[in-house]
């Protein structure tokens, strides 16, 4: 099948939906990809390159006509309008805010699959644009921040003088927040970061952040992040978190917020008054501009400049920024696509709806609304993972009731007591001898080397062979009983006598010719 | 004096066995553990005879000169001849020896003491006797039967009979209702019937149990045959032969135990039929992608280029004689400074400890091959793993897939190593009858053919 790759038509869009090594994967999926002419001009990749890379280069026409069409954003009406019934459209959707979008895409009987409706779960992370794309926009916000920002990151001493580090407070570590952190860090900044869950500390901390946890007592983690992304607070937690920021917000240089909640009204997280007890110069990323912004003042696309010389960004296009990564990531989440969708690598298309994952992305097909997808849990909540591991480990078995061992013991002595109480004093003699034997055979066995189990086994057979005490005894003791009972007693004697000279003389030879095999290199 | 000279003889035995043993805890002591095990049965043997043959025939003399130099001669020709990938069957063959002993001296016991009637703790002895000759002849058809399979001479599947196990209790009931009659009657009769129950017993028991269980089935034997010495050395009066026993006993118990962990399996599961017996599970409609295939070319450049190889060897490598050129190419991958190790599975081959024997008998020198724990932590940072005739015991299933049968089995975790390489000879499934999603990893190739003729094709290559 043909795979369509046309030029992006949203505004200022600099990204591109196949790279020409991604190009080369999916053909080595058995697909034909049509590019179209001058599609990867603004990430950097000439149409050559395409070529090159086992690409047809076409015109606009010809790459929305595939029967798949790959994109980086979701589709104008124009667009739409141009996409045959049966096509398969591949691109960003935003289906849970842009019902709208989905409603036409129903209409125009396309499949068509959403790639930020990737659900959260490990296998599906390669195919995560939302989080490929997270990265790359944390990282950009942290240069953009550095680019208006009118000092050093990193302290230094100088000739001229101490410079004392900057101080990024990063507001959310998800993807794009992690990211930011990292990049921060490695400017040579002092971060901190905040997040409505806990459990993130630790990977703060991994990347050299100091965690500022807001300190509530009774976060309700299990229902804060059942499908892996942050869910709106409880009040209470809303003003210890504003406490926290009022807090650092005169203290620190760069803020960076990433606070966003897929389909919702992003959270206010910085206040005009906040804003305006930072020092003049400090610049503040509001990543989630696009959706209303995480600070007030914040403009959707633009750079503002407050009273108090504080520089608010709200680019909406971080990713954008970085269009030869940001394509090469995005073209690697679709080619990771296309393999669990092409299971023959044959280059033909099978949508599996069993599958959670290419079910939970499919917002239309054939007329039909398949959006919303069916709710799957995942498995970032602790209290789901337990309820689902117990379920597959097999119920580990419950310890056993030491009472009952001990019962056991209990009635194993009785037992013997009464055994002992009514046989002979001899018996109990060998039985003492018995019984210590036994525990040190134990102790003995238990520290041999694996190695030599095959020569202990050898010589316990020879030593077994001394049962042959036993025949010589008897053999001895035959003469002197005379008749048909003493010949009995002979013959049996005998072929006892002779089986066990086989196994000592046996054994002890082969597992002398077996040790001297063993040497050391 | 004499009786006292004889118990201080047998003492000084005991613990020439028990020094026996514990030199076996290390390879530098073995030699000379093997040694004092000679020099302890050299001593009890001498005192036996002095005691025996005080005033006694001249024919007792050589009818005990006779039988000794008759077994002395075939079992040394034995052990001398027998290839290594034989020491099972020479193992089961010797248990069944030790088993039909106790048997024939647990019956000659009463028939010389059945006139002393009114002798104190008469049915004490007579249990002992009764217990003794029920062990032997279990340890003596069950090791008969585990040398037959063990030699390929009957087949290794398990004996599937209806109601065996209701079979099993039935011998078991019956010979305890023999006792009872026994020590009543003080006759021949109900230990000679319980003798034969026992016999057929004993064949049952391991005919049931399929060939890859032998390492279990064979370290039991063992015991058993220690505890059939151990009772007659209680029907005898005899401390060392109840020492010896009780070390044996234990010896071969703890080996079956440490048999069974290593299959994440009961004792009782084993020794109750292994696994084909009881409904095989083979997932085989569950798709796990295609394998990779290789030669040996890619194979030697892989192994050229690598610093870190682990060779992990199943039973397969026995059976095809491989481990001669697997020695070979280890020297010569060591000769070129790549560092070799093998990592051994408890359970690999069908013995405790028979594949460190294979290899020692090819010269791999016994500090490169470790033990599944010593080796576990090391795959990750290790370059190429060969894995050569071993299946279950690499299986990512059993570590992974809590639904799988032999998930909790402890493996060689060798697929988290950079490349593996799987030496087979088709795709079919091993013993435990599984599928092993390992073949169809992306790091994983797979091999195919007889394991000795392509390491042979490597070791060319290289």
């Amino acid at each position: 099948m043909q795979i369509g790759v046309p030029r992006e038509t949203r505004a200022r869009e600099t990204r591109v939906a196949a790279t020409p090594k991604t190009v080369e994967q999916l053909v080595a999926l058995g697909y034909d990809v049509a590019v179209e002419r001058g599609a990867g001009e603004l990430a950097s990749f000439s149409d050559e390159a395409y070529a090159v890379a086992g690409a047809r280069v076409v015109t606009a026409d010809e790459a929305w006509g595939s029967p798949i069409v790959h994109q980086v954003n979701a589709p104008s009406d124009e667009a739409i309008a141009r996409l045959r019934p049966g096509t398969v459209l591949i691109s960003l959707m935003a289906p849970a805010i842009s019902p709208d979008l989905v409603e036409k895409l129903r209409a125009a009987g396309v499949t068509a699959m959403a790639m930020d409706a990737v659900p959260r779960i490990s296998r599906a992370q390669s195919l995560d644009v939302l989080s490929s794309m997270a990265n790359i926009a944390g990282y950009r916000a942290v240069i953009e921040a550095a680019h208006e920002f009118g000092s050093f990151f990193t302290g230094q001493v100088t000739a001229a003088g101490k410079v004392p580090p900057a101080k990024v407070l990063v507001a959310g570590a998800g993807v794009a927040g992690l990211a930011a952190i990292g990049t921060a860090r490695s400017l040579g900044a002092i971060v901190r970061a905040t997040d409505a869950r806990a459990e993130v500390a630790e990977q703060v901390e991994s990347m050299g952040a100091d965690f500022l946890a807001v300190q509530i007592p009774e976060v309700d983690a299990a229902a804060a992040s059942s499908d892996g992304y942050a869910k709106e607070m409880g009040e209470e937690y809303n003003r210890r978190a504003a406490e926290l920021y009022a807090a650092q917000a005169p203290d620190v240089d760069i803020i960076v917020t990433t606070a966003l909640i897929p389909g919702r009204p992003a959270p206010r997280l910085i206040t005009g008054a906040m804003v305006a007890t930072m020092k003049p110069g400090s610049v503040i990323v509001d990543m989630a501009a696009a959706n209303g912004g995480n600070v007030e003042g914040a403009v959707a696309d633009e750079l503002v400049v407050t009273d108090n010389g504080v520089t608010i960004i709200g680019y909406t296009d971080l990713a954008a920024r970085l269009p030869t990564q940001a394509s090469q990531l995005y073209g690697t989440n679709l080619v990771n696509l296309m393999k669990l969708v092409t299971p023959g690598k044959d280059g033909q298309l099978v949508l599996d709806f069993d599958d959670v994952v290419q079910r939970n992305m499919t917002v239309a097909r054939d007329g039909e609304l398949l959006w919303p997808p069916p709710a799957i849990q995942v498995s970032a909540a602790p209290v789901a993972q337990t309820a689902a591991g117990k379920r597959l480990a097999k119920e580990p078995e419950p310890p056993r009731d030491p009472r009952r061992r001990y019962a056991g013991m209990a009635i194993g002595a009785v037992v013997f007591a009464v055994v002992a109480a009514v046989s002979p004093p001899s018996f109990l003699g060998h039985f003492t001898v018995f019984a210590l034997a036994v525990v040190i055979g134990y102790y003995v066995i238990g520290n041999v080397h694996h190695a030599l189990h095959t020569p202990l086994m050898s010589v316990t057979n020879a030593i077994s062979g001394i049962i042959i005490v036993g025949a010589l005894l008897q053999l001895g003791s035959a003469g002197s009983i005379g008749g048909t009972k003493g010949v009995v007693i002979m013959v049996l004697g005998f072929v006892a006598a002779l089986l066990a000279s086989i196994n000592i003389f046996g054994g002890f030879t082969v597992t002398r010719r077996m040790l001297t095999m063993f040497r050391k290199g | 004096m004499d009786t006292a000279l004889i118990q201080a003889a047998y003492i000084v035995a005991a613990l020439l066995f028990i020094m026996s043993l514990a030199g076996l805890s290390k390879h530098e002591t073995a030699r000379e553990g093997n040694v004092l095990g000679m020099v302890g049965m050299g001593i009890a043997l001498v005192a036996t005879l002095w005691l025996s043959l005080r005033g006694a025939a001249c024919s007792a003399w050589l009818l005990i000169a006779f039988a000794m130099v008759v077994g002395a001669a075939i079992g040394i020709a034995r052990a001398r001849k027998v290839e290594m990938t034989g020491m099972p069957e020479l193992i089961a063959m010797l248990h069944s020896f030790v088993g039909a002993a106790a048997v024939l001296v647990g019956i000659n016991t009463f028939v010389a003491t059945s006139d002393a009637v009114g002798v104190e703790g008469e049915a004490v002895h007579l249990v002992e006797i009764f217990l003794g000759v029920f062990i032997g002849a279990v340890t003596f058809t069950g090791s008969i039967v585990a040398f037959l399979k063990l030699s390929a001479r009957i087949s290794s599947k398990p004996l599937m009979l209806p109601a065996r196990h209701w079979l099993n209790l039935a011998a078991l009931v019956v010979s305890a209702g023999l006792l009872g009659w026994f020590v009543a009657a003080d006759s021949i009769v109900p230990l000679l019937v319980m003798t034969a129950i026992a016999l057929a017993f004993g064949w049952h028991l391991v005919a049931s149990i399929g060939g890859g269980d032998m390492p279990v089935v064979v370290s039991m034997l063992n015991s058993y045959s220690g505890w059939a010495a151990a009772a007659a050395g209680f029907m005898l009066g005899n401390d060392l032969l109840i020492v010896t026993g009780a070390l044996v006993g234990s010896s071969g118990a703890y080996l079956s135990y440490i048999m069974c962990k290593a299959m994440n399996r009961s004792f009782v599961s084993v020794i109750a039929g292994g696994f084909g017996s009881d409904g095989t599970v083979s997932d085989s409609d569950v798709d796990y992608g295609d394998h990779r295939e290789t030669n040996a070319a890619e194979v030697a450049d892989l192994l050229k280029n690598a610093s870190t190889v682990v060779i992990t060897p199943g039973y397969g490598m026995a059976v095809a004689q491989a481990q001669y050129p697997v020695a070979d190419l280890t020297s010569k991958l060591r000769e070129r400074g790549v560092d070799v190790r093998f990592g051994i599975h408890p359970v690999a081959g069908r013995l405790p400890g028979h594949m460190n024997v294979l290899l020692a008998e090819a010269k791999v020198p016994y500090d490169i091959v470790l033990e599944m724990d010593e080796v576990n932590d090391d795959f990750p940072a290790t370059d190429v793993v060969l894995v050569i005739g071993a299946n279950d015991t690499v299986n990512p299933a059993a570590a992974e897939d809590p639904t799988s049968p032999i998930a909790g089995m402890p493996v060689l975790e060798v697929w988290n190593a950079k490349d593996v390489i799987v030496f087979k000879r088709s795709m079919n499934a091993g013993y435990a009858g599984v599928q092993n999603p390992l073949f169809f990893r992306d790091n994983s190739a797979m091999l195919f053919g007889d394991a000795k003729e392509r390491v042979e094709d490597i070791i060319k290559a290289l």
